[in-house]
């Protein structure tokens, strides 16, 4: 199971000194907090998209690029990726880039944003968010997939004869999950396509969890890609630690009780009755997240938001020492030691990936495949003209 | 014999309130008529006071506390409901309003509901046709002819001889209980029942 930290690079006033970073601290912030993470052992970093603030990473791939560069085993990921508003194109130019340049050591997850005027500033509207998410999709899919693409859709000017280039690493596109709180719709997305799913549940009581994951595990069952204990889940997190409980309740207190999304809302107690976040000491921490598969299966990614409301950035790194190095290696165990064998330990690699698709692709002995053009990547079977068909603009 | 559900909402603010008292008289009135017809009724009373926190923190947060999620699933799921309110500053009050607003827009469809509302006067009796009615109409909701209003005066008996508030009540609990016992109750909508396949969304594209 990997563990990680995502991080949605708010930019908040430190309540309990009044010091506001800037934007140029924040995004360093991030880049340390990122670095630090693989040095405490964690898996995972994945930053939000923004493109409003109080938020600061609007460019995660530059980001994500240079982390790449900085670190050696940290997997970098996305969360979210706005499948809504952004060009699928440009989507499927810069991850294959990234997947390039860190060798594979990345994913991405798609999520549509739920920030009503972000969506006309990139041309869109918020309502045809699902569709949005749907066609850009199976457009991002082709595009990684298919060497040559002509496309048509609703949402965004067709396409002849477009290649994305860098095209993917090995010709094995990224990893991607899907995320969403409410919407089966996407949880029936990832399914259909046997990609992983992720549920934000940092402010949403376990039941409901329990619910979208369930769901999403019997779709990916029917489609055909394995047993529904075999889907790949992701969930997320939200823990404050000290070695005593009352010191994390006291210092983690102010920052709460103004913080964005929740601040002014219910009290801590509450909220930690009622949602992932967990305050207090590392153990405490351990037994709430150990819990987790009991509501959801096993899973195979567990995220944490450590980095938010203000908290200073010494205090963010105390907080991952504390995770890194007493919380995840029990986790890691106690979750590993009740795995069921066939149940996936991780997230598909992007080596475990390549492997299936040799697997799959392993050609019988004498059979050859059309020649394709070198340049336009069409067969002489192309020219012949293709009935139009219901769905051909999804390669269905 | 059948049952059948009916849900209270009552957004008094004092304890006892006059709005309680008018719930209380307007389920009584509905159940009556409903055991006339064979039903009994399940009467569940709540008063938004007590979940009020709960009720901002939803907007603030959300998702509903356990205590207001049983309140919210008792409510979509009756097979009537009964809702009144105080009116303040001309309307219905701040805490119902929210109380609709926390209600998943399409959770009322359908559904039998007859309204009531308190105030200090008579003259503020239209209130329930152009706020409340209006309210319930966006969401689709059945809403039965009669609404009543109870002023200060009425609860004195001789307020208006004509038309007396226990007359008043009795027919709206006969109109609610008429579309109670004729509806079939399909139940709460549940989003993952009715999730559409994937073939679907491509198709609706």
């Amino acid at each position: 199971m990997q563990f990680g930290i995502f991080t949605v690079g708010d930019v908040t006033t430190d309540p309990t000194t009044g010091h506001t970073p800037d934007d140029t601290e924040r995004v360093r912030s991030m880049l340390t907090i990122a670095q630090h993470a693989e040095e405490v052992g964690l898996d995972v970093f994945a930053t939000g998209e923004h493109h409003n603030p109080p938020f600061v990473p609007s460019s995660p791939t530059t980001m994500l690029g240079y982390l790449a560069a900085k670190t050696e085993r940290i997997v970098l990921s996305t969360s979210t990726t706005l499948i809504t508003t952004n060009d699928p194109v440009k989507i499927a130019e810069d991850y294959a880039m990234l997947q390039v340049i860190s060798d594979g050591r990345m994913d991405l997850m798609m999520g549509r944003g739920n920030t009503g005027p972000v969506y006309p500033w990139f041309g869109q509207d918020i309502r045809q968010g699902i569709p949005l998410a749907i066609e850009n999709y199976a457009l991002l899919r082709r595009l990684w997939d298919e060497e040559v693409v002509d496309w048509q859709g609703k949402f965004r000017t067709p396409l002849q004869g477009f290649t994305s280039t860098p095209r993917p690493l090995d010709g094995v596109p990224p990893f991607v999950w899907h995320g969403s709180i409410r919407s089966p719709e996407i949880a029936e997305q990832a399914a259909y396509y046997g990609d992983g799913f992720f549920h934000n549940n940092i402010f949403w009581p376990v039941e409901h969890t329990a619910t979208m994951v369930a769901y999403y595990r019997r779709r990916f069952e029917h489609y055909g890609h394995g047993a529904a204990d075999q889907a790949i889940v992701g969930l997320g997190g939200q823990v404050f630690m000290r070695a005593r409980s009352q010191d994390a309740v006291r210092e983690f207190r102010p920052y709460f009780d103004v913080a964005p999304v929740y601040g002014h809302g219910p009290t801590l107690e509450e909220f930690t009755e009622q949602t992932p976040l967990t305050v207090g000491s590392p153990q405490q921490v351990i037994d709430r997240y150990a819990s987790m598969r009991e509501h959801v299966g096993d899973y195979q990614r567990q995220m944490f938001l450590m980095d938010h409301a203000g908290l200073p950035l010494k205090t963010v790194l105390e907080q991952l020492d504390l995770l890194g190095g007493e919380v995840v290696p029990v986790l890691r165990r106690e979750m590993e030691a009740k795995r069921p064998a066939h149940v996936p330990a991780d997230p598909p690699s992007h080596a475990e990936r390549v492997a299936a698709r040799a697997a799959a692709a392993a050609p019988a002995p004498g059979s050859t495949a059309p020649v394709a053009d070198r340049w336009t990547g069409r067969t002489a079977e192309d020219d012949a003209p293709a009935a139009a068909r219901a769905g051909s603009a999804f390669g269905l | 014999m059948t049952t059948r559900t009916l849900a209270v909402v009552t957004a008094g603010l004092s304890q006892p309130s006059s709005t309680r008292l008018l719930a209380d008289r307007l389920a009584q009135a509905t159940a009556d008529e409903l055991a006339a017809r064979e039903i009994t009724a399940d009467v569940r009373t709540f008063e938004l006071r007590d979940i009020a926190h709960d009720v901002v923190n939803m907007m603030l947060t959300g998702f509903p506390s356990a205590a207001l999620k049983d309140v919210l699933d008792t409510v979509t799921g009756a097979d009537g409901v009964i809702a009144v309110t105080p009116l303040f500053t001309t309307s219905y009050s701040g805490l119902f309003k929210s109380f609709v607003d926390v209600l998943d827009k399409d959770s009322l469809a359908g559904m039998p509901v007859l309204l009531g509302a308190t105030g200090g006067t008579p003259r503020h009796s239209l209130a329930l046709e152009y706020s409340l009615r209006p309210l319930f109409t966006y969401l689709r909701a059945d809403v039965a002819g009669t609404a009543v209003f109870a002023a200060t005066d009425d609860w004195a008996g001789e307020a208006d001889a004509v038309n007396p508030l226990p007359g008043r009540i009795r027919r709206a609990g006969r109109e609610l209980a008429e579309m109670v016992a004729a509806r079939e109750n399909s139940g709460p909508v549940d989003v993952f029942a009715d999730a559409p396949s994937f073939a679907q969304l491509l198709g609706d594209l």
